[in-house]
C-alpha cells in the first residue's frame, strides 16, 4: 500500500501526571473511513485534537502527508513549528467539533466563506459561490443569511460541515459530532457525513454511533485508557471482538441502547 | 525644582505628617459618607421594590438625576448654591452630604438587586412555615442579600474613596487640599503628589483585595464552581 | 437679576463649555480606547514581566483619584520640565484613567469568548493574529459595548474634575459665570441639567445594550 495520509507513531499525551494518551501507533491512508470508539476518557477525543495539534502532545511524532504537523527538524533538532507554517497544516485538516463552535457574529454565508477569504486568499465572489454550493450540498440553502442562534443543533453542525468542506480539506475529523444533539436530530447529521464518506473523504470520527460505525467505517478503533486495545473491519470489531475489554464494552452499549 | 524648597528627610518627615492628618480627614469623610449612602440607598431601594407606583417613581427620577450629574457639579450646588441662599453648611458636613445623596443612587440599585437575588423560595419556604411577609423579609432574604451586597458595596467604598479628593474643590482639608497647601508652600509638586498617589494606593489596594476576598466568598454564581 | 435675564447671559456661553467637555471626553475615550486594548492583551499576554507590568499600570490607575492623576500630570510634571496646557493634561490625564477600566472592561470581554471559538478558528488554518482580528475581537466588543458605554458616561461626568487643573470645560465656565452673576445655585443647577440631557440618554442606550446582551446569552 502507499504512503498513509496519516502516520502516528508512539504518541503519548500527559496532563501533569496523568497520560490520556500512552504510546498510540496508527495509520490513515487517503479515501479510509476509521472511526474511534471507546468508553469516555480513553483518550479518542484527545487523540483526534492531536492530529491537528490543537492539542500538543507530549512526546511521539504525527505526519500527515509524510510531513510532520507541530514541529520541524532544524539542524537535527526538532523545534516547535511557527504559527504561521501550524495554521497553513491546519488549513488542509477539517474539524467538527461536539459543540459546533460556529462563529455568532457571522451569518451563515460568512461562516463558511471565512476560511477561504481570509485562509486561502480566495476572492469574495468565488469563496460564496463554493459557499453557496457547500450550503445546498448540506441541506442549508434558505439559512445562508441567518445567524447561528436561529438554527437548530443538527443545523448549526451541518454549517460547520460545510464550513471544514471550505477549506478544500484531504483529511475530515470529527469530534462526537452528535452528542450534543436531540436525538431527532441526530440522522440530518449522519447523513451528510454518510454522503461525505461515500464520496471518498477521508475521516476520522470519534463516535458513540455504532450503528454509523458499523455501516461507515473501513476500520474501527477501540481505545481504553489512552491505548488501543484493538482495531480492524467494523464487521469483526462488533460482531467477534477478540478482546474482553471491547466485548464488555460493547455489550454495556448494546445494553444501553 | 530649583526655586523649591530644599528636599531634606525632615522636610519629607513635615510633608508627610501633614499629608497623613488630611488622609485620616480623608477616611473620615470616606465613612460618613458611607454611612449616609447605606442608610437612604437602603430606603430607596425599599421604594423602588415597594407596591406603590408613586414611591417607585420617585426613587428612579432620584437615582436618575444623580448617577447623571457629576459629583462636583452636586457638591458645588450644595455648598455654593445653597449658601447663597443662606443655607450655610460646613465644608465637611456639606461633602458628606453630597457624597451620601450622590453614592444612596449607586448603592439603591445594589441593594435592589441583591434583594431580588435571593431565590423566591426562601420567601415561600418562610410563609410556609408561618412567618409573616414582613419576617420572612427580615429573617430570611435580607440576611442572604446582604452578603451578596457586599462586594458591591467595597467597589463602591473604593471609587468613594478616591471621589473624596474632590472635596478639595470645597475645602474640606482632607489630602488633596493638603497637598494643594503643602504645594503652595513649598513648591515641591512633584514630590507631594507623588506622596498623595502613594497614599491613596496605600488606602485603595487593601480596599480592592478585601472586597475581591468578598467577592470569592459570597458571590453566588461564583461559589457553585 | 430673573432667571429668564440669567438665561439669557449664561446660555451660549455654557453651550459652547458643554461641547468643548464633550471634546475633552472624546478625545479621552479614544485615548483610553486604544491604550485600554493595548494593556489588555499586554495583561492577557503569556511573558509574564509584560502581564504583570500590565497589571501594576491598572492598579495604579485604578487606585489612585482621577484628580490627582491630572494634578501629577499638570503640576508634577511641569515641575520636571514637562509641561503641558491644562486642556492636554486633561485630555491625557483622562485618557490614562479611562484606559485602566477599559483594559480590564475587554479583558473581561476576551475572557467570556468561549475557547472552542478559538479552536474552530484555529482548524480552518487562521493564524493567531488573524484568530485575534476575525473571530476573537469582535465577538468580545460586543460582549464590551455595555460597559465600554458606561465609562464613557463616567467620562463626561468625569470632564468636571478639569475644571480643577483650570482646564476650559463646562465647570470652569459655570465657576466664572457665578462669580460674574452671583447665581451660584441657579447656574450649578442648569449645569448640572445639561450634564444631565447628556448621560441620561446615554445610560438608557447602555441600559437596553445591557437587556439584549443578556438575552443573547
Amino acid at each position: 500500500m502507499s504512503e498513509p495520509l496519516v502516520r502516528i507513531r508512539g504518541l503519548k499525551k500527559a496532563y501533569g501526571i496523568h497520560l490520556v494518551l500512552q504510546g498510540i501507533d496508527l495509520d490513515v491512508h487517503s479515501g479510509e473511513k476509521l472511526c474511534l470508539i471507546g468508553p469516555s476518557g480513553s483518550g479518542k477525543t484527545t487523540l483526534l485534537r492531536c492530529v491537528n495539534w490543537l492539542e500538543e502532545p507530549t512526546g511521539g511524532e504525527i505526519l500527515i502527508d509524510g510531513a510532520p504537523i507541530g514541529t520541524v527538524a532544524k539542524g537535527g533538532r526538532s523545534h516547535r513549528m511557527s504559527d504561521v507554517e501550524l495554521a497553513r497544516m491546519r488549513a488542509g485538516i477539517g474539524m467538527v467539533f461536539q459543540r459546533f463552535n460556529l462563529f455568532p457574529h457571522l451569518t451563515v454565508l460568512e461562516n463558511v466563506m471565512l476560511g477561504p477569504v481570509r485562509v486561502l486568499g480566495a476572492g469574495r465572489a468565488e469563496a460564496e459561490a463554493t459557499a453557496r454550493g457547500l450550503l445546498a450540498k448540506v441541506g442549508l440553502s434558505e439559512k445562508v443569511a441567518a445567524y447561528p442562534d436561529r438554527l437548530s443543533g443538527g443545523q448549526q453542525q451541518r454549517v460547520a460541515i460545510a464550513r471544514a468542506l471550505a477549506m478544500k480539506p484531504k483529511l475530515m475529523l470529527f469530534d462526537e459530532p452528535t452528542s450534543a444533539l436531540d436525538p431527532e436530530l441526530v440522522g440530518e447529521v449522519l447523513a451528510v457525513m454518510r454522503q461525505l464518506a461515500n464520496e471518498g473523504m477521508t475521516m476520522i470520527i470519534v463516535t458513540h454511533e455504532m450503528r454509523f460505525a458499523e455501516t461507515v467505517a473501513d476500520k474501527v478503533v477501540f481505545m481504553a485508557d489512552g491505548l488501543i486495545v484493538e482495531e480492524g473491519p467494523p464487521a469483526r470489531i462488533f460482531r467477534d471482538p477478540q478482546v474482553e475489554r471491547t466485548r464488555a464494552f460493547l455489550s454495556a452499549v448494546e445494553h444501553r441502547v | 525644582m530649583m526655586d523649591g524648597a530644599v528636599v531634606t528627610p525632615e522636610m519629607l518627615l513635615y510633608l508627610l505628617r501633614t499629608l497623613l492628618i488630611g488622609a485620616g480627614a480623608t477616611i473620615w469623610l470616606t465613612a460618613a459618607s458611607l454611612v449616609v449612602a447605606v442608610v437612604l440607598g437602603f430606603g430607596l431601594a425599599l421604594m423602588r421594590l415597594s407596591d406603590s407606583k408613586v414611591l417607585q417613581g420617585i426613587a428612579r427620577v432620584y437615582l436618575e438625576i444623580f448617577r447623571n450629574i457629576p459629583i462636583l457639579t452636586q457638591l458645588f450646588v450644595i455648598y455654593f448654591g445653597l449658601s447663597r441662599y443662606g443655607i450655610m453648611l460646613p465644608a465637611t458636613v456639606a461633602a458628606t452630604l453630597g457624597f451620601g445623596l450622590n453614592g444612596a443612587s449607586m448603592l439603591s440599585e445594589v441593594f435592589r438587586s441583591a434583594i431580588l437575588s435571593v431565590d423566591r423560595g426562601q420567601r415561600e419556604a418562610g410563609l410556609a412555615i408561618g412567618l409573616t411577609s414582613r419576617q420572612a423579609f427580615r429573617l430570611l432574604i435580607l440576611p442572604q442579600a446582604a452578603r451578596t451586597a457586599i462586594p458591591p458595596i467595597g467597589n463602591y467604598a473604593i471609587g468613594l474613596l478616591k471621589d473624596t479628593s474632590l472635596a478639595s474643590a470645597v475645602a474640606v482639608p482632607e489630602i488633596a487640599m493638603r497637598a494643594k497647601m503643602l504645594v503652595a508652600e513649598t513648591y515641591l509638586s512633584t514630590e507631594i503628589y507623588m506622596m498623595v498617589a502613594v497614599v491613596y494606593l496605600a488606602l485603595s489596594l487593601p480596599l480592592a483585595r478585601l472586597t475581591a476576598l468578598a467577592e470569592r466568598r459570597f458571590s453566588p454564581h461564583r461559589s457553585a464552581a | 437679576m430673573s432667571f429668564a435675564k440669567l438665561w439669557s447671559i449664561i446660555h451660549e456661553p455654557l453651550f459652547w463649555a458643554a461641547i468643548a467637555s464633550l471634546k475633552i471626553a472624546l478625545s479621552a475615550l479614544l485615548i483610553g480606547l486604544v491604550l485600554g486594548l493595548a494593556i489588555a492583551l499586554a495583561r492577557m499576554n503569556p511573558n509574564r514581566h509584560l502581564s504583570r507590568a500590565a497589571v501594576a499600570y491598572i492598579e495604579f490607575l485604578r487606585g489612585i483619584p482621577a484628580l490627582i492623576l491630572l494634578f501629577l500630570i499638570y503640576f508634577g510634571l511641569a515641575a520636571v520640565g514637562i509641561r503641558f496646557s491644562s486642556l492636554q493634561a486633561a485630555i491625557i490625564g483622562l485618557g490614562l484613567n479611562a484606559s485602566a477600566y477599559l483594559a480590564e472592561v475587554y479583558r473581561a470581554g476576551l475572557e467570556a469568548v468561549p475557547k472552542g471559538q478559538t479552536e474552530a478558528a484555529r482548524a480552518i488554518g487562521m493564524r493567531r493574529g488573524q484568530v485575534l482580528r476575525w473571530i476573537v475581537l469582535p465577538q468580545a466588543l460586543a460582549i464590551s459595548l455595555p460597559p465600554i458605554g458606561n465609562v464613557a458616561i463616567s467620562l463626561i461626568k468625569d470632564t468636571s474634575v478639569a475644571s480643577l487643573i483650570a482646564a476650559p470645560d463646562l465647570m470652569l465656565r459655570a465657576n466664572d459665570l457665578s462669580s460674574q452673576t452671583f447665581k451660584p445655585l441657579e447656574i450649578y443647577l442648569v449645569v448640572g441639567a445639561i450634564y444631565f440631557v447628556i448621560c441620561f440618554p446615554l445610560s438608557l442606550v447602555v441600559r437596553a445594550l445591557e437587556k439584549r446582551g443578556e438575552r443573547k446569552t
